[in-house]
Order: structure tokens, then C-alpha cells, then sequence
């Protein structure tokens, strides 16, 4: 799989001659350098984006075939997020962020699936709260239980612990592979933290948009 | 779906509210709407209280008269639909008393005459007068005193009319048709009871006879009857309503639309602008939140309909909220009207509350539907790189899509077509002329850097590199501004300027009659009675008998006014130099008196008749045919009530010719004796009073004024509305840069001096350029629409730069000073 993109200065390639596959509930942490192209992947693996050439299959349905419309409801349907900005709704309390992909999964029991994945994430103290009213680890916790809430099959997080301190990022990270295991989730995280990285069961190294350790 | 976009929307509401976004984008639309209800509910009252005024002259609001009594069945059907009416019968005939005959204009009256104004007599020859709702008493008659004075006789005397002896009642000395019709071509007036008619034994068949059917109502039950009637119309009908008035008060009437259209389109600009401003920032805060639900498996109808349920929602409420505020508002019109008309008004109309809801619907769908369809196009991507946007081109679209709903709006809410388009072209170029000024003095800012203190610096550089959103910001800023003061500083010149045109000594009272032999001797009368010598006009009475070689035919008109102006005698005047109010439009006016026979024709004249520059006209005065071309078309000021003529034309060609002189002066009211003595020295003279006419004038320009003071309430909020949402718009950019400012060690002063540059030079650039903007328009609105001469006055550009400063600044500063009074580190963490 390859992608390139242009910029006024001319062509730029991302990624080169990536092949690779993951087991279902496997985990697989992406590492790297800044810039050695591991958001592009993570990005290309979502659907957010297309690859130049290649293709890109998730639990049998080749997305890079789908239109974006398709693609949205794909990752409505199998995959979780996890971002390093958290990418909570600042209109929505910590409930509502919760219910948004159930609801939008056109889930009946929305409100009580998210209030048991807040439960589970121990926030069942601050559901009402809005994402300004919340610590930063607070509200990671609730993208994580965003991101469970419809049981996906594949989780995708980046830099998840990258925006916290040392001590929450370690809990935040507990959180993630513990809900991982329960439910027998997929996770890819591209990360910096080496202590992360090295809970999961396969790791991948990039380099200047090379492959250079499986 | 559909419940979850509608859960989904209502949940963000409800958040988006309490934190404030949306109320800008409320108060906007409710601003726009109310500010276009109140113009829509004032023109319409306007417009009812100057008909009103005009129909007073007309004597009804619709007068239907023909050789032949009207058929029966409508008046049937008039006063089914509950109109008032009364009828009048107009005939030459010699009157008769004791010492001789004289021809007069006699007039049978019905009982209720007139409907609208009333009627005016005295007790006795050159007595006082007084109004009076009656009309002569069977048996009687009220005559004008110039009749009285011809005839030689007295209140109490006995006249002959036809068959009939009448006693001579009162003094009668106004009529209100009297004004509203041909002024100058009337025989003496005799007022007799219609029930008197058939004694005299007058009227039979093949007499000259002239029946009015008068009516009035409600404006509404007019309408509806004049439509149903005038279907029916034969050729010899002729209906007349208000749109027929005298010329002055026409023209005043449109120059008075014209003055609330403009207040109605500067509402409409800056309702627009801050919608656009608003909805761009609303939806550009939702970029992540649209990214992130795309990533939860969003569709693109899902986002739109999401966000869009959203904003229609707003901008429904808002809607809402405008009309009921402009519909209060219109109360104080009421009130204001009720002083200036006896009766009661009929209920607003619907028509300003479908106006504005349709204006808020246009403007929200031409300037808030573009940015949100951007919401569609978001890269989801952008959930991972933050700097990712829309596709650009959105900016464009939105451009585009706005300035046609915006040209649209315009150009409905003119009423005008030609004004409106005026108007957008003004507004297009002060968009371009905006925006380039703005850069060059953006440029020439960096300049003023040197030497100054770090924040200055700060401030301005920020100016200037954040280049292409202050060019924005200027352009927000300056319309706003250029609306503000062109409704402000310009509208008031535009309105002195208007009422200048009648000033409190303009002439009321018209002189007509006077025989040339008499003419010294009127001059004299003048002089011994220190009264200036007003100015006397030759008068030629002319019938135009062809154009072109091409006899006339009133048939050959379709339109009302042209075929009563072919029916009757022209007013010819021949002079030497033109009056100095006159305007050539076209052509040359003659050199000296010798010039051979030509005419200069008033330019709405010609328009009416289809006359073109080099016709030729010709005209029977007396037994002979006067032919010639027309060499020039002339704009006349009717309003200024100054003596005036259609057709014009050198002495050489009219000097031979039967003339008699007019005149008009001022005659100060507590100087009745003057006017009493000239009727004694000069029976023959017919005096006309017009002071009720130039009242009415005077009412429409106070009107006009009054609500276009009261309109201008509703079109500063909603400038202000544009500025707090100009600066609104940059707030997080703004208070991000602060706190980053104060985290690096900046002090609270250096960050109020950075933002205090940034604004006052972004506001001062806005204020100077809007004043050449509002300038140019104004000038053009001025000088093209409403006649008036309009200079540039140094201190619009004062004002303009100073305020936009000023204005700028202490709102920028109010809006951010947030980010002094709070951590840093909270704002940053905030405005993420």
C-alpha cells in the first residue's frame, strides 16, 4: 500500500510498500518517529483517507472501495476511536458524548448502555459534566467509553496517553487493555510510550514511511 | 434516523445556547426581521395616512366621473360593501344678478360632499372663513366672492340659475377638489344642492354636464370596489384615485417610498452581514465536532441535518421574536398617525410580517446555508490532523450564493428597481473598494511599527498577517459602518435637504386671472403694501391639437393621465430666460427673446404623452394653430410650489397671443387684509390658496422623517449586532494569541495595548473607508433618486475614522477583556 500526497513543493510519499495484517483481537502497537508516518497509517486503516495504490480490507469488507459515506457507516458499525485530543463534543455532557455513536447506530438503550460504560470506566459520578468541567484523564476515560460503547471490533487509538501525565497515562493505558480483553476487541495504537507499546502483542516500526520492524 | 438527527440537534441546542453562540445568530435574525417588519408595518401605515391626506384633496378616495350619471347599480353595489358616496354634477352656465350675468362653474352637490377634506365659506364678502360640514340649503347657493363681485351681489341676495332663483348663502372659499384639479382653469365657483338641479331646468340632453360619483371606505374595500368597476369603465368614464394627485403631492409621495425603501435595504445589508458572520463562525467551531461524528459513522445527510435543524430552528425563533417586535413597534405608529387623521385606521396588513419572515428565510438560506453545506465536506481526517479545512472555494460559494440573495432582497425591498440596483452596485463597489483599501492600509500599518512598544507591535503585526481574515474583518466592519452612517449622517442631510426644498416662506397663495392691462397697476398694489414683487407669468391657454401633423385623440392614450392632459387646455407660458429651479435634461434652452417659435417640454410630460426631442407640437390658441418643435425637455421641482409650466416657448411665438399673468407668493397668515384688498381693487382676480396642499407636503416630509427616525432604532442595533459579530468572530483566535502572550510574560497592559492596536487600527481603516463609501452612495441616492444636491462634508470622514476607532476598539476590548481577567493556562485549555 502506498500514499503520496502533493504539496507545493512537489510529491511527497508517506508511506511505501506497507503490508501487513492483524488477527482479530490481536493488539498491535504502531511506533516511530514523529513524522516516519504512523498517524497517515492510522488514518488510512480508519477510512479517514485513501491510499494511492493498495487496498485495505477490515473484517472482510474492502473499505478502500467504499465512498465516504460508506466508509462513515463501516466505522459506525465495527471500529472505536481514541484520540490524543480526546475529540469529545463540547455541546454534549459526558452521557450524551457517550450515547452519540449508539444513537447514531440507531440504538434503542442508549442511554443505559453508555451510563454501564460509564460505570465501567468509573465515571458514573460525572455523567451530567460537560468536557470542559472534566480533568484531562476524566475525559480520555470517556472517549474510551465512547469508543467501547458500541463493541467494536477493531479499536483504533492515537497517542491515547499523549496528552496526560505520566501517572494517569499509565491508568488510562491500564483502562484501554482491560477493556480490550473484555471484549475481545482489535486495538491499534500508535504510540510514543515504549512501556505501552510493549503490552501489545505485535509491534510495528515506521520509518520515513517504511516498514522497518514487524 | 430522523428522531436521532432531531434528538441529536436539540441536545447541541440547547448546549449551544447556554454558551452563546447561537444567541448572536438570534439576535441577528430577530434584528433583520423586526428591522424589516417595522419598515413593512410603516410604509404600510404611511402609505394609508398620506393617502388619506391626499385623498382630502380629491375630496374621496376614489372619484368616478363621466358625461352621464353613473348606472345605479354601483352605488348599489358601493354601499353593499359598506363605501360612503355622494355625487356632484359640474356645468358651465350663466349666473345672473342684480346688475349683470357672469359665466360660472357650478357645481350640484349631494348631501355628505365631500367625503374626504372639507369645504371652506365666510359669512360675508371678505369676511373670515371657517370649515363647515353641511352644503348649501335647499333653495340656496354658496358662490365664490370673485362671482359676487362680477355679478353685484351680497350674502342675501337673490341670483337667477337658469329657471331658478337661489339665495346666495354664504361666501364659499375652498373646495377640495378645488386643489386637486386643474387650479388655473376654472370659471368662478357656484355651489348649489343637487336637489335644486332639476328646478333650473339646465340639464337635459346634449348639455355639458360632468357627473363625479364620489367614494371612500377602508382602503381595502376601495381596492376591491375599484377593481370591480373599473372592468366596466366605458371610454367616457374616468375613475381617479390618489395615485391622480396634484403633481407636488406625487412626487412628494414617491420620494417618501423611496426614503423608507432605503431605511427597509439597509436593514436587509446589515442583517445579512451579521448572519454571515455569525452562522461562518458557528459552523466553523463545529468543524471537530462534524469529524469526530463522521468517524462514529455519521453520514453526510446526518451532519446536515444535525446542524442545519439547528439553525433553521434559531432562525425560526428569531424570526418569530422579529415580527412580534416589529409589530409593537408599529403601535407607536398608530399613535403617531392618529394626530394626523380624523379616522381610524384599518388593521396593519399581512404583508409586512410575510415580508420579513421571507427576508429572515432568504437571508438565513443565502448566507448560513453555504458555510453549513462546508460541514459536509469535512475531512474526517481531521480528527487526527487538526489543521486540515474544508476544501477552499467554500469562502466563494458562500460569496456568491449571499450576494445574489442579498442583490434579490435588495432590489424587492427598493421597490425600485433602478434604486435597487443603485444601491447594489454602490454596495458591490464599496465590497471592492473595501477590500483593496483595506490591504493598502494594512500594508502602510506595518509601517508605523518602528518605534513603538512591543504589544503595539504585537497588535499590529497580528493585523498583518492574519492579512486575509482582517481584510474580512475590515469589509464586515466597514459595510456595517458605511450602513450606519449612511443612515445616520447622510439621511439627515438627505432630510434637511428635502425640507429646505419647502421652506416656511414658499408661496401659498397662487394669483391667476390677472389681465395684462392690469399688471402695473397689481405691481403697484404690491409695492404700497411693502409685499416683494413676486414675479408675474404670462399664460397662454392652448388646446394641442396634434403632434407631428398627427391630430390627437384622447382615445389614443392608454394611459389615465395622458388622456386627461390631451382632453384639456395646456397652460402655455413664453419667457426669455428659464427659471432658475429648472434643470435641462435634454436639448438647449433659447438665446434672447428673438428666438424663433420652439418648445421646452417638462421632462414627466413628455414621458406621460410619449413626446421625444424634436416632435413637433402643435397647439390652437384662440382661432390659430401654433406648430413647433421641441427643443428641449426640462426637469421641473413640483414640490417647491413655485409657479410652473409643462410647455414652455419663446416670447417671439406667444407674445401675440391672448395671455393673462399668474403668480405665486408668500402671504403670511395674520396678513388676510392684503388678499381682501387685492379682490376689492381687482374683482377679476381669482385668488388660489394652496396652503392646504403645501400642508400636506409638509405632513408627508415630517412622516417620512419621523419614521424613518424610528426605523433607524431597529437598523443601529442591528449595526452593532455586526460589529459585536465581527469581533465575536476572531474571539478565540484572538484570546488564544493573548493567553499565549501573558503564558510568554507578557503584562496585562502590554496585552490590552496589543489588542487595543489591532482593534482601533482594524475599526479606523473600516470607519474611513465606510465614510467614502457611505459618501458615494449617498451622493449617487441623492442626486439620482430624490433631486436633491448633496456635498461632502469633511466631517463624515471624521466621524467615520474616530468612531470606527473608537467604536472598534472599546468592543474589542469589552469582548476580550476576558482574557486578561482570566489564567492563561484556562484560556488555553478552554479554546481548544
Amino acid at each position: 500500500m502506498v500514499k503520496r500526497v502533493t504539496v507545493p513543493e512537489g510529491e511527497l510519499t508517506l508511506l511505501t510498500d506497507i503490508d501487513f495484517t492483524i488477527e482479530t483481537g490481536a493488539s498491535l502497537a504502531v511506533v516511530g518517529a514523529s513524522g516516519s508516518g504512523k498517524s497517515t497509517l492510522l488514518g488510512l486503516m480508519a477510512g479517514l483517507d485513501r491510499p494511492t495504490s493498495g487496498h485495505i480490507v477490515v473484517h472482510g469488507t474492502e473499505i478502500t472501495a467504499l465512498d465516504e459515506d460508506a466508509r462513515a457507516a463501516l466505522r459506525g458499525r465495527l471500529m472505536g476511536f481514541v484520540f490524543q485530543s480526546f475529540q469529545l463534543l463540547p455541546s454534549l455532557t459526558a452521557e450524551e458524548n457517550v450515547m452519540l455513536p449508539l444513537e447514531l447506530a440507531a440504538n434503542a438503550n442508549a442511554r443505559d448502555a453508555a451510563r454501564n460504560v460509564l460505570e465501567r470506566v468509573g465515571l458514573s459520578h460525572r455523567l451530567h459534566h460537560y468536557p470542559k468541567q472534566l480533568s484531562g484523564g476524566e475525559q480520555q476515560r470517556v472517549a474510551i467509553a465512547r469508543a467501547f460503547a458500541t463493541h467494536p471490533k477493531l479499536l483504533l487509538a492515537d497517542e491515547p496517553t499523549g496528552s496526560l501525565d505520566r501517572h494517569t497515562g499509565e491508568k488510562v493505558g491500564e483502562l484501554l487493555f482491560e477493556l480490550n480483553r473484555e471484549h475481545g476487541t482489535t486495538l491499534v495504537l500508535v504510540t510514543h510510550d515504549d512501556q505501552l507499546a510493549a503490552r501489545c502483542s505485535r509491534q510495528l516500526r515506521l520509518d520515513e514511511g517504511k516498514l522497518v520492524a514487524a | 434516523m430522523n428522531s436521532v438527527d432531531r434528538r441529536l440537534a436539540w441536545r447541541m441546542l440547547r448546549r449551544e445556547w447556554r454558551s452563546g453562540d447561537l444567541r448572536v445568530f438570534f439576535v441577528a435574525i430577530a434584528l433583520a426581521t423586526a428591522a424589516v417588519a417595522a419598515v413593512g408595518f410603516f410604509t404600510d401605515r404611511i402609505a394609508q395616512v398620506l393617502a388619506l391626506n391626499a385623498n382630502e384633496l380629491l375630496g374621496g378616495d376614489l372619484i368616478v366621473s363621466s358625461p352621464n350619471p353613473l348606472p345605479e347599480e354601483w352605488l348599489t353595489a358601493a354601499r353593499q360593501q359598506g363605501l360612503a358616496s355622494a355625487r356632484t354634477v359640474e356645468f358651465p352656465s350663466m349666473v345672473g344678478g342684480a346688475q349683470r350675468f357672469e359665466l360660472a362653474g357650478v357645481k350640484a352637490v349631494s348631501e355628505g360632499y365631500p367625503l374626504r377634506g372639507t369645504l371652506r365659506i365666510a359669512d360675508d364678502l371678505f369676511a373670515a372663513d371657517r370649515e363647515t360640514t353641511t352644503v348649501p340649503s335647499v333653495g340656496s347657493v354658496w358662490a365664490e366672492a370673485r362671482l359676487l363681485s362680477a355679478i353685484g351681489a351680497q350674502v342675501g341676495d337673490t341670483v337667477n340659475l337658469g329657471q331658478s332663483k337661489l339665495k346666495v348663502e354664504a361666501v364659499l372659499s375652498n373646495e377640495p377638489a378645488r386643489a386637486a384639479g386643474n387650479v388655473f382653469s376654472m370659471a368662478p365657483r357656484l355651489l348649489v344642492r343637487i336637489d335644486d338641479l332639476t328646478a333650473t331646468g339646465l340639464i337635459g340632453p346634449g348639455s355639458r354636464v360632468r357627473y363625479t360619483d364620489l367614494f371612500a371606505g377602508s382602503a381595502d374595500t376601495v381596492a376591491e370596489f375599484r377593481k370591480s368597476v373599473e372592468k366596466q369603465l366605458s371610454p367616457l368614464q374616468r375613475m381617479q384615485g390618489v395615485e391622480d394627485a396634484r403633481p407636488e403631492v406625487r412626487q412628494a409621495l414617491e420620494r417618501a417610498r423611496r426614503f423608507l425603501g432605503l431605511a427597509a435595504m439597509v436593514s436587509v445589508v446589515l442583517a445579512s452581514i451579521a448572519v454571515a458572520l455569525t452562522a461562518d463562525r458557528f459552523i466553523n467551531r463545529h468543524l471537530d465536532a462534524c469529524a469526530v461524528m463522521r468517524c462514529l459513522g455519521a453520514s453526510q445527510r446526518t451532519i446536515l441535518s444535525i446542524y442545519g435543524r439547528q439553525i433553521g430552528a434559531v432562525a425560526l425563533a428569531g424570526g418569530a421574536l422579529g415580527v412580534l417586535i416589529g409589530y409593537l413597534a408599529q403601535n407607536g405608529l398608530v399613535a403617531m398617525a392618529a394626530s394626523v387623521t380624523n379616522g381610524t385606521l384599518p388593521a396593519p396588513s399581512m404583508m409586512p410580517v410575510l415580508a420579513a419572515l421571507a427576508t429572515a428565510a432568504v437571508t438565513v438560506i443565502g448566507f448560513a446555508a453555504p458555510p453549513l453545506m462546508r460541514l459536509r465536506n469535512v475531512p474526517t481526517l481531521r480528527v487526527l490532523r487538526r489543521e486540515m479545512t474544508p476544501m477552499t472555494g467554500g469562502a466563494r460559494t458562500t460569496v456568491l450564493f449571499g450576494a445574489t440573495a442579498l442583490i434579490a432582497l435588495l432590489l424587492w425591498q427598493a421597490g425600485d428597481p433602478k434604486l435597487g440596483m443603485w444601491v447594489v452596485l454602490g454596495l458591490l463597489g464599496a465590497l471592492v473598494a473595501l477590500g483593496g483599501l483595506a490591504w493598502i492600509m494594512l500594508s502602510l500599518t506595518r509601517r508605523l511599527t518602528r518605534g513603538v512598544g512591543v504589544a503595539w507591535r504585537f497588535g499590529i503585526a497580528n493585523l498583518v498577517r492574519r492579512g486575509r481574515s482582517s481584510v474580512v474583518q475590515v469589509i464586515g466592519f466597514g459595510l456595517g459602518f458605511t450602513a450606519l452612517l449612511l443612515l445616520s449622517v447622510v439621511r439627515g442631510d438627505l432630510l434637511d435637504a428635502w425640507s429646505q426644498r419647502l421652506p416656511e416662506d414658499a408661496p401659498n397663495r397662487f394669483l391667476i386671472n390677472i389681465q395684462p392691462s392690469q399688471m402695473e397697476e397689481v405691481k403697484r398694489f404690491y409695492q404700497a403694501r411693502n409685499q416683494p414683487d413676486p414675479g408675474f407669468y404670462p399664460m397662454v391657454r392652448g388646446r394641442l391639437v396634434a403632434v407631428n401633423g398627427k391630430p390627437t385623440a384622447e382615445e389614443d392614450y392608454a394611459d389615465d393621465r395622458a388622456q386627461r392632459l390631451v382632453a384639456r387646455e395646456f397652460n402655455l407660458s413664453f419667457a426669455e430666460e428659464m427659471a432658475a429651479d429648472n434643470k435641462i435634461v435634454a436639448g438647449q434652452w433659447w438665446s434672447g427673446g428673438e428666438a424663433a417659435a420652439q418648445w421646452s417640454v417638462e421632462e414627466g410630460l413628455a414621458k406621460t404623452l410619449g413626446f421625444k426631442m424634436g416632435d413637433t407640437l402643435s397647439f390652437q390658441v384662440a382661432d390659430r394653430t401654433i406648430e413647433a418643435k421641441i427643443t428641449s425637455l426640462r426637469g421641473v421641482e413640483w414640490d417647491s410650489f413655485r409657479v410652473n409650466f409643462f410647455v414652455i416657448g419663446p416670447p417671439q411665438a406667444l407674445v401675440d397671443y391672448p395671455a393673462t399673468y399668474i403668480t405665486a407668493f408668500y402671504l403670511p397668515e395674520d396678513r388676510g387684509e392684503f388678499l381682501t384688498d387685492l379682490l376689492r381693487t381687482f374683482p377679476n382676480i381669482t385668488v388660489i390658496d394652496v396652503a392646504a396642499v403645501m400642508t400636506q407636503v409638509r405632513n408627508i416630509i415630517t412622516r417620512v422623517s419621523e419614521a424613518i427616525e424610528y426605523v433607524f432604532a431597529f437598523t443601529i442595533a442591528a449595526g452593532l449586532v455586526v460589529l459585536y459579530a465581527s469581533i465575536h468572530a476572531t474571539f478565540d483566535e484572538r484570546i488564544r494569541e493573548a493567553a499565549v502572550l501573558r503564558v510568554l510574560g507578557a503584562g496585562r497592559g502590554d496585552v490590552y495595548k496589543s489588542l487595543i492596536a489591532e482593534f482601533a487600527v482594524l475599526g479606523g481603516i473600516a470607519g474611513t473607508v465606510a465614510a467614502i463609501a457611505a459618501f458615494l452612495v449617498g451622493k449617487i441616492v441623492a442626486e439620482k433618486f430624490f433631486d436633491l444636491s448633496y456635498s461632502f462634508d469633511i466631517s463624515l470622514w471624521f466621524t467615520g475614522t474616530v468612531a470606527g476607532a473608537l467604536v472598534v476598539g472599546v468592543a474589542g476590548i469589552l469582548g476580550t477583556r476576558r482574557v486578561v481577567s482570566t489564567p492563561p493556562w484556562t484560556t488555553l485549555r478552554e479554546v481548544t
